[in-house]
């Protein structure tokens, strides 16, 4: 059937997409975006067991860990009608004749098909290069495997494990990166006279390897591997080079290069390049005209191009021509900027001064281990391109004007405070690209700011995808919208409300270095008006976490919301909550009872909460206090479900009772309860502590989440449930217990610090400069010079700590506050009904009460009866 | 108990329900008026009072008189706990929604008491 003869009939066309990787997913995501899909059923077909992912992150599995945090997109593109991907499928044939696949044992039908195969790992031709303990660089699988055995080897020998890198370019480096964080001693051995040869110069690569000598890594140049040894238990053991040397290797990793996967176009007759690389022209369309080629097997304009911005715009290409467009990819930019080991490394433009009477700026500081080096033209007025390592500070603002003059002098963007060029997110022309890797221009960015409506640096993200990948020109993009932003008259107010022009930090700060300790005091000297529901209770939580007292302390008392106020969380039909803290989710079989007796007595409704507790609901405001009595006489305390504070510290039973419990998870979790209970904060704060890897208390779901070690205890931050779940991210690893409190006790007073009224953890480490770095930084490093004072803050909490509720319960006037009226102390609002519902009572719905109120004869009803 | 017989607006009976400082400044008290449920403010700053009912027209339950007291461009206001609508202290009016209103009460204050006008029409 021709395609013609299927649009004819309106039926959809077959598209079939080989290789689920980087570029393959963009290509689907732009097809979906432009409603692709209704006019083609679309097919992709990956080997990799896992839907595609970020290749470009693979080296942050080591301390994400978990394979699903790489995955590119929601996943919802693979659920949509119409579009389908295969995982685990290994296209084996094309037969171009019959227009057919071959794959998972069937064969498919397409109508155009796209190769997106990537490339594949080399290795070089050395003898043993195939012992076990030999790895590539390419796959979560391999990643995932090389850990694997650098653990199990470590285990085994009792000992440092040995690592050794063929090749030392940039894979390279990653992959010394990556065995370093496992902790191996680890080895770089290059073949050419100097590291990164294709990225920077000898001075650059010298300076470089001084850097990475500095990380403990050893470096080789000039250096070829001849053969790989077993030891006798058949495992690799060493590396012999060509000059006969010989070193102890028991994990090798080859880096040394990639290669187009280009074989199922050779076996089908496509036109493949002599260096491999399957033949496209510019409109990515191969020798076939039903078959084109995008990403790293392509080859363009003669060459293959490995790098994913180019492969995105190759994805681009097509979606448009599939759609009917006449696109077309004219080359690229092969700018980099990584960074390796920690170290900074970037070269742009014309960076091996390749231009004729083109001029070398150099800058270099062996002692810091900077080298830098602008490529000029011969009139030294335009920037051709440039090589940075040690400190690529400049890159975002340089890469974008070469081509450009740079104005000023050329060397001011080399020293070291030179970083921040004079005006350049301003006056950067509109159609200079900024975002390479996403090919986002300056003109792109701005209009998402002028014209799509977005207000924020997150908005413009999700809008242009700017900024998405790898992250380098996030702080470029952000100095456009944010001028863009001002120009356009767009005030981003940061104004907590019409009351304060500060925000919550900021307000934070005042309080914290005045003496001002009321709410009268606070809005008479930096705000103005009488406050409103969204300061008074910001000022509430400010005062509680710096000054301390009660929430019912003099003034305090007219800032707090009914939940606070009442310390109980105000239900739909007036009444109130009532949740005692249950520290780790553990309770007495006699506790159990006393609540249970609290709530048969004054008929409450009994729910387990999802944190691991149990909520009584339907308490009227008069009935708070004679609940409380019983609950504070029987050893309970305010569980604060109601405040902007800790919650629950969920935890699992652990080492005291599971068999594949590491350590006490149950104790630790209690143990935080008690020392976090009742801290003020922008917004409720949640732990959860895993006795092991399993994971059974879901912490990686929560602000703080602590899994257990075999060493210790491993620290996550800023998970969260709610609209927008985020699983948390490795903050630090196999930390003793005090180290652990330690850190968690400056995480958090460090977030109640700088955060803003109602962000969780999760949002606010994405809004701190720096991100979770930073805030690593800060926690463990003290960055700032503020770990005693935070800490100092943590233990005054701790020391000040007061049952809420009980200290209620000691003073006559506080109890005034829950007369239900002020002239009728203990009547009930006579407006509230119940319905039964599975034994146990719920606020009647509309229907129900027009029944219940009639006939006031009708006593408490079940649904069923009412509805019939 | 109601004088439901008055045509005018004006009140016919004043209920007398606490000493004034029995209400805590900026923060509201509920008060049973001849059957009807009203939520009485005592301002820090001005030190008036103002009567609103203390149904609250969105929910349906009666709450406003543990809402947030405040001001919103000079008005003096009070927020609704349940979802936070924003009501005028003084003459009821929903600050959020201009179709909706509270009643407003008279009160005024006798000797150190309180008290509603009830019974208007
Ligand atoms: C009672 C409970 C549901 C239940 O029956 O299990 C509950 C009930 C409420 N949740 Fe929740 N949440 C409850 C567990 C959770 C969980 C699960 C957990 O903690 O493991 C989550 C997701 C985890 C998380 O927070 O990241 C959760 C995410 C939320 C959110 C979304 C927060 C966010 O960051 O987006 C809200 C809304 C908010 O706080 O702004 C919320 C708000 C509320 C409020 C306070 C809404 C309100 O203002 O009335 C509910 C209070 C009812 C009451 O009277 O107690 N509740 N809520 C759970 C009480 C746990 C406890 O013992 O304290
Ligand atoms: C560690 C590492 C770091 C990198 N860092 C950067 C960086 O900083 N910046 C940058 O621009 N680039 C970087 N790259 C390169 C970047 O990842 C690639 O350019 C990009 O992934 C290419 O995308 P692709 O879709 O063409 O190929 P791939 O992402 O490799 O996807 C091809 C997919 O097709 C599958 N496949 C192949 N043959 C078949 C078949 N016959 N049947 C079914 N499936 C098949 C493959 O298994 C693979 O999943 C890095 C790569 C690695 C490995
Ligand atoms: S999910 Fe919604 S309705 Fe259910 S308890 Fe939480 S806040 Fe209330
Ligand atoms: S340049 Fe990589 S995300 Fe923008």
């Amino acid at each position: 059937m021709t395609i013609d003869q299927h649009a004819s009939r309106g039926a959809k066309q077959k598209l079939a997409v080989v290789g689920a990787g980087m570029v393959a997913h963009r290509l689907v995501e732009a097809l979906v975006e432009r409603g692709a899909d209704r006019t083609w059923d679309i097919e992709v077909f990956g080997d990799e067991t896992r839907p595609p992912y970020d290749r470009v992150a693979l080296t942050s599995f080591f301390s994400d860990r978990d394979p699903e945090d790489l995955l590119l997109g929601d996943g919802s593109l693979w659920r949509r009608p119409g579009v389908r991907l295969y995982r685990g499928s290994v296209v084996s044939r094309i037969d171009r004749e019959a227009k057919q696949l071959h794959a998972r044992g069937t064969t498919f039908d397409y109508d155009r098909l796209v190769l997106a195969t990537g490339s594949y790992a080399t290795v070089p031709p050395v003898d043993g290069a195939d012992l076990p303990g030999c790895f590539v660089y390419r796959t979560v699988d391999d990643v995932a495997e090389l850990r694997q055995w650098v653990l199990d080897r470590e285990a085994a020998l009792g000992r440092k494990v040995r690592g050794a890198v063929v090749g030392g370019g940039l894979l390279g480096l990653e992959a010394a990166g990556a065995l370093t964080a496992l902790g191996a001693d680890t080895t770089v051995v290059e073949f050419a006279e100097w590291l990164m040869p294709l990225q920077v110069d000898r001075a650059g690569g010298g300076a470089l390897r001084r850097i990475i000598e500095q990380l403990g890594v050893s470096v080789r140049t000039s250096t070829a591997t001849s053969r790989l040894k077993a030891g006798r238990d058949g495992k690799v053991a060493r590396m012999q080079f060509a000059d006969g040397e010989r070193i102890a290797a028991d994990v090798v990793v080859f880096a040394t290069g990639v290669r187009p996967r280009d074989e199922l176009a050779r076996s089908s007759g496509l036109e493949v390049g002599e260096r491999g690389g399957v033949v496209a022209d510019p409109g990515c369309l191969t020798s076939d005209d039903s078959i084109f080629a995008i990403g790293e097997v392509a080859q363009i304009a003669g060459r293959v191009w490995g790098l994913v911005g180019p492969g995105y715009t190759m994805a681009e290409v097509v979606a448009d021509r599939l759609l009917g467009g006449t696109a077309t990819f004219d080359g690229a930019d092969l700018s980099t900027k990584l960074k390796l080991l920690g170290v900074d490394v970037a070269s742009f433009g014309d960076a091996f001064a390749a231009t004729s009477g083109s001029l070398e700026v150099v800058y270099a500081d062996p002692t810091a281990g900077v080298y830098k080096k602008l490529v000029m033209s011969d009139d030294a007025q335009t920037l051709l391109g440039g090589m940075l390592v040690g400190d690529a500070g400049a890159y975002t603002n340089l890469r974008p004007m070469v081509g450009r003059a740079l104005g000023s002098d050329p060397t001011g963007w080399l020293l070291p405070e030179g970083t921040e060029a004079p005006g350049a997110g301003a006056a950067l022309p509109d159609d200079v690209t900024v975002c390479s890797c996403n090919n986002v221009t300056a003109g792109q960015v701005r209009c998402a700011v002028t014209e799509q409506g977005c207000t924020d640096l997150a908005g413009v993200k999700a809008c242009t995808k700017a900024g998405t990948s790898c992250g380098s020109c996030v702080s470029l993009v952000k100095k456009l919208v944010d001028v863009q932003l001002a120009e356009a008259g767009i005030e981003v107010s940061n104004a907590l409300c019409e009351h304060f022009a500060v925000t919550r930090a900021q307000l934070f700060d005042i309080v914290r270095v005045s003496e001002i300790s009321t709410f009268s005091e606070l809005v008479a000297q930096h705000g103005t008006g009488q406050g409103c529901d969204i300061c008074r209770p910001v000022a509430a939580s400010i005062l509680s976490t710096l000054r301390h007292g009660h929430v019912l302390d003099g003034e305090n008392a007219a800032l707090q919301d009914t939940n606070d106020h009442v310390m109980a969380n105000l239900q739909k039909d007036g009444t109130y909550s009532v949740v005692p803290r249950i520290p780790g989710g553990e309770v007495t079989p006699e506790g159990l009872v006393a609540i249970g007796q609290v709530a048969v007595e004054y008929g409450l409704y009994t729910k387990i909460t999802g944190g691991q507790r149990i909520d009584l609901f339907g308490a009227r405001i008069e009935q708070l206090p004679a609940i409380w009595k019983r609950l504070v006489d029987a050893g309970f305390e305010s569980g604060q479900a109601y405040g902007k504070s800790l919650r629950t510290v969920k935890s699992c039973v652990g080492q005291s009772w599971c068999r594949y419990g590491v350590q006490d998870s149950t104790t630790l979790a209690i143990d935080l309860e008690l020392r976090y209970r009742g801290l003020r904060s922008p917004h409720k704060i949640k732990l959860g502590v895993s006795g092991c890897a399993r994971e059974c208390a879901e912490a990686r779901g929560k602000d703080v989440g602590v899994i257990a070690t075999d060493r210790g205890w491993n620290m996550y931050v800023g998970g969260n449930g709610g609209f927008t779940p985020r699983h948390a991210q490795l903050f630090a690893e196999d930390l003793t217990t005090d180290e652990l409190v330690r850190a968690i006790d400056r995480f958090l007073m460090y977030y109640v610090r700088t955060a803003d009224r109602l962000q969780r953890t999760a949002p606010w480490l994405e809004s701190v400069e720096g991100g979770i770095d930073a805030v690593r930084a800060v926690v463990l490093d003290d960055s700032l010079g503020i770990g005693a004072d935070l800490d100092a803050a943590m233990a005054s909490h701790v020391d000040d700590y007061e049952d809420e509720w009980a200290a209620t319960l000691a003073d006559e006037q506080k109890l005034q506050r829950f007369a239900s009226f002020v002239n009728a102390p203990d009547t009930p609002d006579p407006d509230l009904a119940y319905v039964e519902e599975r034994g146990q009572r719920r606020p009647a719905d509309e229907a129900e009460r027009a029944v219940l109120i009639a006939g006031a004869s009708i006593p408490v009803r079940t649904t069923t009866e009412v509805t019939a | 108990m109601t004088t439901t017989a008055t045509t005018t607006a004006t009140t016919t009976g004043w209920t007398r329900i606490c000493r004034l400082d029995a209400l805590v400044p900026d923060r509201g008290a509920a008060a049973l008026v001849d059957g009807h449920q009203v939520a009485v403010f005592r301002l820090g700053g001005s030190g008036d009072v103002h009567a609103v009912d203390h149904h609250d027209p969105f929910s349906g339950a009666n709450v406003m008189a543990r809402g947030l007291v405040g001001s919103r461009g000079g008005v003096p206001t009070v927020a609704s706990p349940m979802h936070k609508q924003t009501f005028d202290l003084a003459t009821g009016h929903c600050l959020d929604d201009a179709s909706v209103a509270l009643r407003s009460w008279p009160v005024r204050v006798v000797d150190g008491w309180v008290e509603i006008g009830s019974g208007t029409a």
